[in-house]
């Protein structure tokens, strides 16, 4: 049977038998299409047929502005070419170093404030608001204020620096230095979705039962002991996901890094993202993209896949 | 011979029927709404203003879809090359030129000059080869050459007219301060600059294009290897890049370009075009800054650095002349349903008339009746530069895989000047090799 089949078997098994009654005439599993039906054909035609003509073009050599020449297919030739090409895995190699970093930096500090915030210190909920207000802000407009925080003569976080460690302010470039740069990207998406990493540990740390802790003081376990043996494993779900999560978004990271550094200085943050928007929309060369595209595509899916499977593993322990 | 008494009431049928004709094509012709599409910025102000001249003659409404420079390329080649009814005039950059014609997107207005009397030997040669013309240096033309311009250089006329720092650089360099005339003059000039204390506030020499995203490193950099010898090929050869991209001079020039942007810009241009150059101009940062002509009018208004405050040179030569050019030339975009209308307006703005007013707004002709008028290197204080500029500009590859030459260009020159990578040698050898690629790819070469 079908997945889309399966799918309306278990629509007409879910619908209410007084629904099936009313709409005399319909067959279950017809009224269970005609639920279904509009949501598979949105999939299809957003989701599946892009992706299906995208691997179609990765088989040829069509530039999407030039509509009048022929298009040739030239067999694995984008896909070799992707693989073999430097340049892409030097941007292979910024995103890698951006996914490493962010995500760490993310976790250990969203653990940490998510685990302050659980002690319900007063004043805990207001603390709480103001660290998500970050992850509430567009993309765009941090890409945009931090180049101004960044700049070396009226930037604040130049002058921060400054104060904190007496290192003259426009003695260092954060986005023009090849060795800050890649450094100040991920500053900026840690300042901006450790409050999302944040949320998601607190939910962890909420789903534990108190009786669980009072349990281990009974026993006499020491507050270490207690972190160790109840509160890391019964969070550890919920990291895993956070980390899923903002790997999978973070792989594709584009907007906030081509506002803050267009890629630069030189090539030092482009990422992966970056250099297929050019490739596809500023080269025009649209079968090569849509190869390079679909290698990403499977690096993302394959991986996503093999960690999904360590979460459950961790879950079901 | 019939009576004209008898002719009478066919005469008023016909008069009768002329009228009628007449007031409903006036009546269709207020119907019609064209909409033209151009980047953001003052000169598209300024065109608004113009146009109404046109919606009060021909009845025709003008709609305007101005985009920002950082997305205009990506926003209108992305119209085009779908196709798409949004624009029915466009004011596309000049590199866009080779694509658009060969793709079909622009109307070909050879048959529409004939027929209308449009000469294009009353503009600017430079911009005619540059603006409508593809493939170049050949009569075929797509375009109607609608805002000349090109990179030239402001500078702060009251500093350099200060007397203890006239003193100082005469004792210095043995000669007077006054705008550069070379590259040589251009670096002492800014060296001077860098660093100093003016008015109580730390200033900088210069302000260079250094932007990676789109064009800015490129439509910079340009402006120093342009005079120091570097050509896109072989005059005799096309194509053949060998020895001229990369040549001793090339490498001269852009090892050039990176110690003015080491030695004599302010900190943190790193990724800096058009925008960031007149924020530093205006609040005081910089003594020379690098722009395109069409700020100009609105930076001699500034109330703080304009008027007398502000001086207007050409790009400094070195062992040649020549600087970037800029501007735009005027198409109509072949999927428009609009299209008589459309052409009726570029018929209007071609008028010697329509181009002095133009001009006169703060818009940038390219007609001869305007930039030869005796009067005109009076007319404004940059007049005289942009005259002198016209007559050595030199403009990028404008071939249909113009966006590849360029994001390549853009790739090696921010790697070499901005990061630290390689040699200007190196940058320029790669750059060779990602060039040949493109037009191998293109067919045009082996």
């Amino acid at each position: 049977m079908s997945i889309p089949s399966k799918l309306a078997g278990r629509a007409a098994q879910a619908t209410p038998p007084v629904l099936a009654t009313r709409m005399r005439g319909l067959s279950d599993r017809t009224i269970a299409w005609a639920f279904v039906g509009p949501t598979m054909l949105l999939l299809l035609a957003i989701n599946i047929f892009p992706l299906i003509w995208t691997i179609k073009l990765s088989f040829t050599n069509y530039r999407a502005n030039r509509p009048n020449a022929n298009v040739l297919d030239v067999g694995i030739d984008n896909y070799v070419s992707v693989l073999t090409d430097p340049d892409i895995w030097i941007a292979m190699q910024a995103t890698a170093h951006f996914l490493f970093w962010t995500i760490l930096l993310q976790t250990l500090i969203g653990f940490t404030l998510a685990w302050l915030v659980d002690r319900k210190f007063r004043g805990h909920g207001f603390w709480t608001t103001m660290i998500l207000i970050p992850m509430m802000l567009s993309p765009a407009v941090v890409g945009n204020f931090w180049a101004f925080l960044y700049q070396p003569q009226t930037g604040l976080f130049n002058y921060a620096v400054s104060f904190l460690t007496g290192v003259p302010a426009s003695s260092f470039e954060m986005i023009g230095s090849v060795r800050l740069a890649p450094w100040s990207i991920i500053i900026v998406d840690t300042w901006m979705w450790t409050p999302y990493v944040m949320l998601i540990c607190l939910a962890g740390l909420r789903s534990i039962p108190d009786y669980i802790y009072e349990a281990a003081e009974v026993d006499r376990a020491s507050t270490w002991r207690q972190f160790w043996s109840i509160t890391l494993p019964m969070v550890l779900p919920f990291i895993m996901l956070a980390v899923l999560f903002r790997g999978i978004e973070n792989f594709k990271m584009f907007d906030m890094v081509n506002l803050l550094t267009s890629g630069g200085p030189g090539s030092a943050t482009e990422l992966a993202s970056i250099t297929l928007k050019r490739e596809a929309f500023e080269k025009w060369r649209t079968g090569y993209s849509s190869a390079f595209a679909i290698i990403l595509f499977v690096a993302v899916f394959g991986l996503a896949n093999i960690y999904v499977k360590a979460l459950n593993h961790v879950k079901n322990r | 011979m019939k009576s004209i008494s008898k002719m009478l009431p066919g005469v008023f049928a016909l008069a009768a029927a002329a009228a009628l004709g007449l007031a409903s094509t006036a009546v269709r012709a207020q119907d019609k709404t064209i909409t033209l599409c151009w980047a953001a910025w003052d000169p598209a102000n300024a065109l608004v203003e113009l146009s109404k001249d046109f919606t009060a003659k021909s009845g025709v409404k003008m709609k305007f879809e101005f985009v920002p420079w950082t997305n205009f390329a990506d926003r209108m080649l992305n119209e085009l090359n779908s196709k798409g009814k949004l624009c029915d005039l466009i004011i596309g950059d000049s590199q866009w030129i080779g694509g658009s014609a060969e793709n079909g997107h622009y109307v070909k207005l050879n048959d529409f000059f004939a027929k209308e009397g449009i000469k294009m030997t009353d503009f600017m040669p430079a911009t005619v080869t540059g603006y409508a013309e593809w493939p170049k240096n050949t009569p075929n033309y797509w375009a109607l050459p609608a805002m000349a311009d090109a990179v030239g250089w402001t500078y702060r006329k009251d500093w350099f007219a200060k007397p203890e720092i006239q003193a100082e650089f005469k004792k210095k360099f043995n000669r007077d301060l006054a705008p550069p005339k070379t590259w040589t003059e251009f670096k002492q000039v800014s060296e001077f600059f860098q660093g100093r204390m003016i008015d109580g506030k730390k200033v900088y020499g210069a302000y260079l294009f250094t932007e990676r995203g789109s064009e800015g490193i490129t439509m910079g950099v340009t402006n120093v290897l342009y005079p120091m010898g570097f050509k896109y090929e072989d005059p005799k050869k096309p194509y053949a890049m060998d020895g001229f991209v990369n040549s001793a001079d090339a490498v001269k020039g852009l090892e050039f370009y990176k110690a003015l942007y080491k030695g004599s810009t302010p900190p943190g241009l790193t990724n800096a075009y058009m925008g960031e150059g007149l924020d530093a101009f205006k609040s005081g940062q910089v003594a020379m800054m690098m722009n395109w002509f069409a700020f100009f009018p609105g930076l001699y208004k500034d109330p703080n650095v304009g008027g007398e405050k502000i001086g207007f040179f050409t790009n400094p030569s070195d062992k040649a002349k020549g600087v970037q050019l800029g501007g735009q030339g005027i198409s109509v975009v072949s999927y428009s349903a609009n299209r008589n209308e459309s052409l009726q307006y570029i018929k209007w703005f071609a008028s010697p008339e329509v181009q002095k007013k133009w001009q006169a707004i703060g818009g940038s002709s390219a007609a001869k009746a305007v930039l030869n008028d005796p009067a005109y290197p009076k007319s404004s204080p940059f007049a005289q530069a942009f005259l002198d500029s016209m007559g050595m500009v030199v403009d990028f590859w404008a071939e249909p895989s113009y966006a590849q030459l360029l994001l390549a260009m853009q790739k090696r020159v921010h790697d070499f000047v901005v990061a630290d990578k390689g040699t200007a040698k190196e940058a320029l050898d790669a750059l060779v090799v990602d060039w040949k690629k493109v037009f191998k790819d293109d067919g045009k070469s082996k």
